[in-house]
């Protein structure tokens, strides 16, 4: 009996937070996903409509705009954190004196709440009191920065907000694999007589693969997920300039009363995060398994 | 990287050109990644007509406290001119009780997914580490449903729960990749002993776990105190944390932006973390990294 017991005991002790993943994630999913295929409006309501939640979503201007910015915010964001932290790893993996000052400081955005990234941005890129005002100040009387209030350009203060944020993450990513390149590799290249940066294009950079895989990973997926980085810094605007698939679902949801369609927002963010997410943890675990 | 031909002067002098533009960027980049930070702390001390007419870079003539005794205890935010001092609060009564929890359910979880393995157990690993993963967004609408029906609806301790359940994943990941690689001889010479499951995980695991808890702690910490979203979503008055706080003084329509005030509230809020992170970055790091590549 005792024994029966302790063969168990694992599974028991398991068992709580598993059930509570299963509830709180997967169950939540699916109640979500019956929302978006039924006609909920201020509260959840259990009539079906089949897609017309999605095709009214699909039909919607704001929708739009979202997806667009979604897509140019995360393409840039993307591409300039990947970029920039590559750029100072290999910078920094030059045996630099103060590494260990340098380092700390190009991370330490990442330990700040995007609310607090957010509102120091904002007002930073404000042109009555930051940068514009500052130039001003200085002389440069034509210079000329209003970009978080112009609808055409306010995404782009979210990129630059995001960018400072995440990039120095990035940077010690790609630092932790800078040193893990076997020395013997570098040391063979440069007895061919190759230069340092065709080395670290041809050899070192190509080595990167993982790195540059796990990033976009990570980068792609906060993309996705960016909400409150927009809120603190542009609230959407101006207008909905700078709305997001977060903050329309967000207002669809409980401000708009249109929960339903909401719900199918919801779906489709978790769509784009799955069809990145998924492949990658399968290929993580495979690989796992086999070494 | 050391060049084969440095021993020609020209070539030796070129080094040291590069080497100066090397540091200079560095030294660019250290400035960009400061930036905010110096704005916020040197505008915090300011009066708000130095802001308003000065420029924003400029250390302060005339040095005040005031804005952050304003931030601290008497801003308006909402309603209520508390300042941000009963949301602090708020945040702690919320951050310990969820990072205490997540942290010891994801010990146990990764103590039995490696050490005793069930049929099965690769799926169940697999289920946790998605839900790390998904749009929060998803969850909004049952969670805030749920927590209606069990009474917990704007309360500290249903934050706690979203935020235990919604942590559950990263905390088992990290102790589930860091129990894979310890011996599970000494699990086994400690079964013969006499060893039953839990002494085993006392006696035997929890002793080497310090370096573990302390990145799982302070994963959970930054998170969790940097949460905007289900605070949002899901907070009161008596529960709403210090960044929803922070936002409502900030974006707040009415009245004059004091700019001085918002920065000091700014950097109250980035306090906690930022001292984690001074105290223990090596530590910080480590849960990044362990958050983004396995293993």
């Amino acid at each position: 009996m005792k024994s029966h017991l302790q063969a168990w005991l694992p599974r028991i002790v398991l068992a709580p937070s598993f059930l509570l993943i299963l509830l709180f994630v997967y169950g939540f999913i699916a109640y979500t996903g019956y929302l978006s295929f039924s006609d909920s409006r201020m509260l959840p309501s259990y009539g079906l409509v089949g897609f017309a939640n999605y095709e009214r979503l699909f039909g919607l201007r704001h929708w739009k705009t979202a997806l667009n910015n979604l897509w140019v915010f995360g393409l840039l964001y993307i591409g300039v954190c990947t970029v920039l932290g590559l750029f100072l790893a290999i910078l920094l993996d030059q045996k630099i004196r103060g590494e260990g000052f340098i380092r700390p400081i190009y991370l330490y955005p990442m330990a700040l709440s995007f609310i607090v990234t957010g509102t120091a941005w904002k007002w930073f890129l404000d042109p009555g009191i930051g940068l514009e005002s500052i130039m001003h100040n200085w002389g440069w009387t034509s210079f000329d920065f209003d970009w978080i209030k112009n609808r055409n350009y306010a995404i782009y203060t979210v990129v630059i907000a995001a960018v400072w944020q995440s990039s120095g993450f990035v940077m010690a990513m790609f630092l932790a694999g800078l040193r893990g390149v076997d020395s013997e590799i570098i040391k063979a290249a440069q007895i061919d007589g190759a230069q340092s940066w065709r080395i670290y294009w041809r050899v070192i950079i190509p080595m990167m693969r993982p790195v540059f895989l796990s990033s976009f990973v990570v980068l792609a997926h906060l993309a996705i997920k960016a909400y409150d980085l927009v809120i603190a810094l542009t609230g959407g605007g101006p207008g909905r300039a700078t709305e997001l698939p977060s903050t329309f679902m967000y207002s669809y949801t409980f401000t708009r009363n249109q929960m339903g369609v909401g719900a199918s927002a919801a779906i489709i963010m978790l769509i784009m995060i799955f069809s990145i997410i998924v492949p990658y943890i399968y290929s993580e675990l495979r690989s796992e398994k086999r070494s | 990287m050391s060049q084969s031909n440095s021993s020609n002067p020209t070539a030796a002098n070129r080094r040291v050109w590069l080497r100066a533009l090397l540091y200079a960027v560095l030294l660019v980049f250290v400035v960009y990644y400061l930036l905010p930070l110096y704005v916020m702390l040197v505008n915090s001390f300011k009066p708000l007509e130095e802001i308003r007419g000065g420029n924003m870079l400029a250390l302060p003539h005339i040095w005040t406290f005031e804005p952050w005794k304003a931030a601290w205890s008497s801003a308006q935010i909402g309603v209520q001119p508390t300042g941000l001092k009963p949301y602090f609060i708020n945040s702690i009564m919320m951050v310990v009780p969820a990072v205490t929890l997540s942290t010891l359910l994801g010990a146990v979880n990764g103590y039995v997914l490696t050490k005793w393995q069930f049929p099965g157990h690769g799926l169940v690993f697999a289920m946790i580490l998605l839900a790390c993963f998904i749009p929060f967004q998803i969850v909004l609408i049952p969670m805030a449903r749920v927590l209606g029906i069990l009474g917990l609806a704007g309360s500290t301790p249903g934050l706690v729960l979203v935020h235990l359940v919604y942590g559950l994943g990263f905390t088992t990941l990290f102790f589930r990749n860091y129990y894979a690689a310890f011996p599970t001889e000494l699990v086994r010479a400690a079964q013969m002993d006499g060893a039953n499951f839990f002494q085993v995980f006392w006696r035997i695991l929890l002793p080497s776990s310090g370096p573990i808890i302390v990145v799982t702690v302070i994963w959970q910490f930054t998170n969790i105190w940097n949460d905007f979203l289900f605070g949002a979503s899901f907070a009161d008055f008596d529960s709403i944390p210090m960044t929803v706080a922070l936002n409502n003084l900030v974006n707040s329509s009415t009245g004059v932006k004091e700019y001085n005030v918002h920065f000091a509230g700014a950097v109250l809020a980035a306090l906690p973390t930022l001292i984690v992170y001074v105290v223990s970055g090596r530590y910080f790091v480590r849960g990044l990294m362990a958050g983004a590549v396995k293993g």
